[in-house]
């Protein structure tokens, strides 16, 4: 299907692009309109992600499909390119787009103007960033998807969020600064800023060139481990993201994960000597926000606050098995993210549920909201959320369990196998080269059970004074549109544990094509180009 | 002229890291807008500085690619320019909504101590 439509690798940009742009026109009282547009456009996304996953993991003979943007000859111009990775990070950003979208529409797209808009903003700069086979590229989506993300995280303003926002636009201003110097040096040691095409000239450097584009490739490094949170980089994260909404703070879990995308795409690009550029570093840095973050888990009161540092949890934990550079721990790493995103979020929409009543920041919406003047339709509890699901607290309880499960790493789901994958490629019967690097093994072993441990001491502590402590039953107003998100989330969390076996194959060839990248190479570097251009046959 | 253009960088830089970390939010914005300057200036010196040499290849004769200097990274400059002027932008807007909102222009939106 790809085959006939190679457009289809472009439109998870200008899908999101046209509906954004046309949101713009519409004013804010025709929500009925705008949301079903916003949704009908995520789920077109789902839809193409799956296209392209499919397309690119059905068939035997290509590993990428590439799209010459103005049908330029391959190293020129910008191409764009969908192989395993990417696709699956599309599909991911769009399953955990459609549940937050879902989710706001109960009432947080009414905390402000144009949230619908810059949503769809942030998922072109997602998006883009996924498929762009070009460095600068990369640094122009980045920023597309990070102004976008400066206008969610401030959506129903209030002093917390505008004090936690100027930090975070602060810090990533400051990284795309490091980003422009990293394109820049790698741009003047090698000439060229596509990926392919830097991977294929960092091997014949000479003299100077070489340290110049370790140093470019260090800082890019720089660039994209701020956005994935590693300590001591990452400390941004947790105050924006406990402070920004539900459904925006559970979008923005895949927010972190660009950056650890864009530093997989590039770390395994680019040859250093047999071994993957920076992976020491990668290791002791992912090591170190694992200690932070499980720390600081431990500290935390609020099930928000526990969630972002369980975002940081995550991303040490791909981090650090990263650093061992090896396609069977890449695996786990890669099945580890696509659960623990996908838990993050849902834990964020859940957390909201359950904080809203004793949170100063909810109480902050109702100002804004008289702000919009929009008070009239809030004036009773009953309201203010739409028809009040029976046995809430139930569904809750059991839905916080079970990620709460996911994120700790218990059996049977599959959170408990992402770890139990990490831990096999590690210090498994199958371990290849045990005795190398053994500290680095046992390390990360140990921190990994550590890290369950703090996370299951700091989510039973949340779970008994939500659900078992009050004196007076807990009993949540939520609304079917508020619960159905997070019960899509735990579906497709379940469906990944239940078809493991497929899921982890998939990693499994991903991961492969990462570490011998010489099919994507050959894909983009051999692409061809459609028939009638200029120049005319060679 | 190397030595003018890294010392010009150098100063830059080093303005505008001294003011990034600040505590007043204006000298923050300030010290990210010398910072966006100085990279904008080493994206062009990544090019290889030239004097006298056109970006642009005319007509359609074989010409001496010797004679001409990278157009692409000044094209990356342009493009850097215009992203790292709208995002100053926003956050001069998120600047104001911190004084609105806090009623003090610290980074921190509370005066510290001393």
């Amino acid at each position: 299907m790809t085959g006939q439509f190679p457009q289809l690798i472009v439109a998870p940009i200008i899908l999101p692009l046209i509906v954004g742009a046309l949101l713009l026109f519409f004013d804010d009282r025709e929500r009925r309109l705008k949301t079903s547009l916003a949704i009908l456009s995520v789920v077109a996304q789902l839809a193409i992600g799956l296209t392209l996953l499919v397309g690119v993991h059905g068939s035997d003979d290509a590993t990428a499909l590439v799209y010459l943007l103005g049908n330029w000859p391959a190293p020129i111009a910008i191409n764009l390119i969908a192989d395993r990775l990417s696709s699956i990070m599309l599909v991911l950003g769009s399953l955990l787009a459609i549940p937050a979208l879902v989710f706001a529409t109960a009432r947080w797209d009414k905390a402000g103007p144009h949230f619908h808009s810059m949503f769809q903003f942030m998922l072109v700069g997602i998006n883009g960033a996924f498929l762009t086979g070009d460095l600068f590229n990369l640094f122009v989506f980045f920023e597309v998807m990070l102004a976008a993300s400066y206008g969610l995280v401030l959506h129903g303003s209030g002093p917390a969020r505008v004090k936690a926002g100027l930090h975070y636009i602060a810090i990533n201003l400051a990284a795309s600064l490091v980003f422009l110097i990293g394109i820049a040096m790698v741009f003047g040691a090698t000439g060229s800023l596509n990926m392919a095409e830097i991977s294929m000239r960092a091997a014949e450097l000479e003299g100077f060139a070489t340290p110049g584009l370790h140093v470019g490739l260090s800082m890019l490094g720089l660039a994209f481990l701020v956005k994935a949170a590693m300590w001591p980089l990452g400390n941004w994260l947790v105050p924006a993201y406990s402070a920004s909404a539900g459904p925006v703070a559970a979008i923005m879990a895949i927010l972190s994960k660009v950056g650890i995308y864009a530093l997989i795409r590039l770390s395994l690009l680019v040859p250093a000597e047999g071994e993957v550029f920076g992976s020491l570093v990668i290791f002791i840095g992912g090591a170190a926000t694992l200690v932070f973050a499980s720390i600081g888990l431990l500290a935390t009161q609020s099930i928000r606050t526990a969630t972002a540092y369980l975002v940081m949890v995550s991303s040490g934990t791909i981090l650090a098995t990263l650093g061992l550079s090896e396609p069977a721990s890449t695996t786990g790493a890669l099945y580890y993210l696509v659960t623990s995103t996908l838990a993050t979020g849902a834990l964020f929409l859940l957390a909201e549920l359950l904080e809203r009543d004793q949170d100063p920041l909810s109480a902050m919406l109702f100002v804004t909201m008289e702000a919009f003047g929009e008070t009239s339709q809030f004036d009773t509890a009953e309201e203010e959320i739409g028809r009040p699901m029976p046995q809430a607290a139930a569904i809750l309880g059991a839905g916080f369990g079970i990620l709460a499960m996911v994120l700790i790493g218990l059996p049977p789901l599959a959170g408990f196998l992402a770890k139990f994958a990490i831990l096999h490629s590690v210090i498994g019967p199958g371990a290849q080269a045990m005795s190398e690097a053994v500290t680095m093994r046992l390390g990360l072993a140990a921190l990994l059970i550590f890290s369950g441990l703090t996370a299951l001491i700091a989510l039973s502590r949340a779970g008994i004074r939500t659900f078992w402590a009050p004196v007076e039953p807990f009993t949540p107003r939520v609304s079917i549109v508020e619960v159905a998100p997070v019960l899509f989330l735990l579906g497709v969390i379940v469906l990944l544990s239940v078809y493991a076996g497929p899921a982890v194959d998939l990693m499994a060839a991903t991961a492969n094509d990462l570490h011998i990248p010489n099919g994507y190479l050959d894909a983009v570097l051999g692409a061809e180009r459609v028939p009638p251009y200029a120049g005319g046959e060679e | 002229m190397e030595f003018v253009i890294a010392f010009a960088i150098g100063v830059l830089g080093a303005s505008g890291v001294w003011l990034i970390l600040r505590p007043r939010t204006y000298q923050v914005v300030m010290g990210l807008a010398l910072l966006s300057y100085g990279v904008n200036l080493f994206i062009f010196g990544m090019g290889r500085l030239r004097v006298n040499a056109p970006p642009v290849l005319p007509g359609e004769d074989a010409i001496d690619p010797a004679a001409f200097t990278d157009p692409l990274p000044q094209a990356l400059v342009l493009t850097a320019i215009v992203i790292s002027f709208a995002t100053t932008a926003l956050f001069l807007v998120v600047l104001i909504a911190s004084r609105g909102l806090t009623g003090t222009d610290h980074v921190d939106g509370r005066e510290g101590e001393r």
